[in-house]
């Protein structure tokens, strides 16, 4: 807790600031998927949309193989061993785009329905874009730290912005494991 | 003096240019997927949407970020350049909470004068039955932005207190994230840009609570007013995650949580409101902007939606709001009481605790306001009894305050004055509270004049008070001269009496059955009168508002200067010469004893100079 002028400048102190920052954010994030599922709950109660299983199912996978990449970057990169990283964050943000296009360009072509078709619809395109758009943000932000890192600008001691980025990036699929299945598997599709 | 190096000039300059490339960016959108380029509503709000987002580029808040994305280095060292002159640092982009504190609370009076503004205007309406001058759209939207400017500009004066304040008070130099708290302060110049432009737009007439499916059929403006508040309500979730950031780890050595300032406190307490429920506002208000542009029936009862959900979502965070408005204000009543009564704060521990029991509490209570909505009636009683219980922290607030001035050496300057009227004042918004919260009552009471009384002694007694008071209490802190003590006086001598005289005439009508929201009511009910006594004491309350801001301009260039501990106050931020110095502390404080032991002989609060105590 305590802490003097000079202690609070130095890299050990602001990392402590950033971690507890960034885990509030994560926090009040939370709260927007909160309000979309309660929505989805409301609205919808114990029927779902009706929509391509196969495909779920896919950019699920491909969203938790995306983290599984992710927490080997991270391990990489504190052990020290940039190409390493730098090889596993590259899988990350291909699996991320992936998943991206899967949803938006496959899968909202393919559902039986538009955004203003009654309750289905609008659950589905809100829940939809705007964990895609904070998947979007996640895949800017790794891009922001591969091109930092080919500079050399993180080491094993020193990389928050790594640490940031896969922190974020694993609560992006950590909300899309409570979106897939209020989505393709609770109650009867219609 | 180059106009384009002031940030706010270049920050307008390019919220223009973003709302036009925004409307154009649409457009292309739209010719693309082959609808006609123009539409209204789509076009206008990709153009403030974008715009707004431009005018955070254009005045520097985020530059520092983009050049660490670059993979440039950023410097942590923020001295002013000593060329330029001081005042400049106001109107551009500065990490220093003390300066970002002040453009808080001036933004603050400015909404502040504007809103009140709007009020008098339709409060002229309202002093004679039958139609005088408004028309009646026109009424609706000035009514709707009385209340949704005001919530910026009580939020605002939030900002304003916990920034300048809490690291002052607890011995840090700067907040834990400054570059943060600086985009926290500038994304509100864009929102209050937007809110305002709705009166060009249409207007809006919802009311600030916006319910559709009203709001899904009123006129443009009512997007205006949405991305408005999303702006600005994003300033809150940010400034709160950087103060409790801030309070949680800044803390100087010795300053356990047991020993922080009642007013750190609060401003913790609000800050776990803010930084959470405030999410719930900015989806119900973007699921209506979907709703209108997309076609996306969330709230439309005939096409699968349900309106009271909105009602839900909107006052989850809504309800809560009231206490991120209220909990401040309070904190600064337990702060300036002790120091007037020269005794201890009665109840420290209970206190403290009390603000956090209302911030826990006030999240199981939201849907009081609905309780005529048509929602499930089973779900009126356990929300009755939640709101019960707020009193009873509130309570416990109101016997420390009575404890404490009890027996005291009690003098009686300008903010005591304030600090005082506060208590009186909130005594009566917390006395007609719960009529409102229990069942019974409320189906006669609900949207009557009674709610506007009873909101405004809440609103008046926990924040405007309290900010006053806050105001003249650290003014010289603020700005190294004392204001005018006559000037002050007057100030309190005619809002306080006229405050009490409009808001109890206003639950008085209200309980003969007055409307609230209204821009005419029946000749035959009697209530010329008692509108015309609300009405001039609305006006008196304006002009008393306008003498404090003419006392602070001419006392901040011509006032006598304020040299030491002008209150005689335990707090560090007094044991420093005003205005505080850049860098706050020259050398950390340790924090050896308790905050409030006032008139107890030999107590220590802060060491200002713990190394050269510890050499002896």
């Amino acid at each position: 807790m305590a802490s003097s002028t000079d202690l609070q400048s130095n890299y050990k102190f602001k990392l402590g600031n950033n971690r507890l920052g960034l885990w509030l954010f994560l926090f009040s994030d939370m709260f927007i998927f909160g309000g979309l599922l309660v929505t989805r709950a409301v609205l919808l109660g114990y029927t779902r949309p009706d929509l391509n299983q196969t495909l779920g199912f896919i950019v699920t996978l491909i969203l938790l193989m995306s983290s599984f990449f992710m927490n080997r970057a991270e391990t990489h990169m504190a052990h020290g061993n940039q190409k390493s990283f730098s090889r596993n964050l590259l899988v990350t943000i291909i699996l991320g785009v992936i998943f991206v296009l899967g949803v938006v360009g496959v899968e909202w072509p393919l559902a039986p329905f538009g955004p203003g078709d009654g309750a289905v619809g609008a659950v589905f395109y809100i829940l939809t874009s705007f964990h895609a758009l904070h998947v979007l943000s996640g895949v800017i932000l790794l891009v922001i730290v591969y091109r930092n890192s080919s500079k050399g600008l993180y080491s094993a001691e020193k990389h928050w912005p790594v640490e940031a980025g896969a922190i974020y990036w694993h609560f992006v699929d950590l909300v899309w494991f409570f979106i897939y299945p209020a989505l393709y598997l609770i109650g009867t599709p219609v | 003096m180059n106009l384009l190096s002031s940030g706010l000039v270049r920050g307008l300059l390019a919220q223009t240019l973003g709302t036009s490339v925004g409307m154009a960016f649409v457009m292309a959108v739209r010719v693309a997927l082959g609808l006609p380029a123009w539409n209204r509503e789509p076009v206008v709000v990709g153009g403030a949407l974008v715009g707004a987002i431009a005018f955070v580029f254009g005045v520097g808040a985020v530059s520092d970020w983009m050049k660490l994305a670059r993979g440039e280095q950023i410097s942590d060292d923020h001295t002013p350049d000593p060329d330029k002159p001081a005042w400049i640092r106001y109107f551009n982009v500065d990490y220093d909470h003390k300066v970002i504190g002040i453009q808080y609370g001036v933004t603050s009076m400015i909404l502040l004068l504007v809103a009140g503004l709007f009020a008098m205007i339709f409060r002229t309406e309202l002093a004679k039955s039958g139609m005088q001058f408004l028309p009646p759209e026109v009424y609706n939207t000035l009514m709707s932005l009385h209340g949704i400017v005001m919530i910026g500009s009580i939020l605002l004066g939030v900002g304003a207190m916990s920034n300048y304040l809490v690291p002052l008070m607890i011995g840090a130099n700067d907040m834990a994230f400054p570059r943060l708290n600086s985009l926290a302060f500038w994304v509100n110049v864009p929102g209050i840009i937007l809110l305002l432009s709705s009166l060009f737009l249409g207007g809006f007439d919802t009311g600030w609570t916006g319910y559709p499916p009203n709001s899904v059929y009123a006129a443009l403006g009512v997007q205006m007013f949405f991305l408005g508040v999303y702006f600005i309500g994003l300033s809150s979730i940010l400034g709160s995650i950087n103060l409790i950031v801030t309070i949680v780890r800044m803390r100087a050595p010795g300053m356990t949580y047991m020993r922080m300032p009642i007013f750190v406190w609060a401003a913790l307490a609000t800050a776990l409101i803010g930084f959470t429920a405030t999410q719930l506002i900015g989806l119900s208000f973007q699921m209506v902007i979907l709703e209108r542009i997309f076609d996306m029936s969330f709230f439309d009862g005939t096409d699968g939606g349900n309106p009271i959900l909105f009602q839900h979502l909107f006052w989850f965070y809504s309800h809560p709001a009231v206490y991120v408005f209220v909990l401040p204000g309070l904190g600064i009543i337990s702060e300036l009481l002790p120091v007037f009564a020269r005794k201890p704060l009665f109840g420290y521990k209970w206190v403290a605790f009390s603000s956090m029991g209302i911030a826990l509490v006030g999240f199981f209570v939201w849907a009081h306001h609905m309780f005529t909505s048509g929602m499930a009636t089973y779900l009126r009683v356990p929300f009755m009894y939640s709101t019960m219980l707020v009193a009873v922290p509130t309570g416990v607030k109101f016997f420390s305050w009575v404890g404490t001035i009890w027996r005291g050496k009690i003098s009686f300057p300008t903010p005591m004055l304030f600090t005082l009227g506060a208590v009186v004042v909130f005594l009566i918004g917390g006395l007609t509270g719960p009529p409102n919260g229990l069942v019974a009552t409320n189906l006669h009471l609900h949207d009557t004049y009674w709610v506007v009384g009873h909101f405004h002694n809440t609103m008046f007694g926990g924040f405007i008070f309290p900010f006053f008071a806050a105001i003249y209490f650290w003014f010289p802190k603020m700005s190294g001269r004392k204001y005018s003590e006559t000037l002050g006086k007057l100030h309190f001598w005619l809002m306080f009496p006229a405050f009490l005289i409009m808001s109890l005439v206003q639950m008085r009508v209200g309980l003969l059955g007055m409307r609230r929201r209204i821009s005419d009511y029946d000749p035959a009910l009697g209530f010329d009168d008692s509108h015309m006594v609300i009405t001039i004491a609305g006006f008196v309350i304006g002009v008393s508002v306008l003498i404090m801001v003419w006392n602070l301009i001419r006392s901040a260039r011509r006032g006598e200067q304020a040299t030491g501990n002008l209150w005689n106050s335990r707090s560090p931020e007094w044991q420093i010469p005003s205005p505080v110095p850049l860098h706050n502390y020259e050398q950390p404080i340790a924090v050896v004893g308790k905050p409030y032991d006032y008139g107890l002989p030999g107590s220590v609060y802060v060491d200002m100079n713990p190394s050269a105590s510890s050499d002896k």
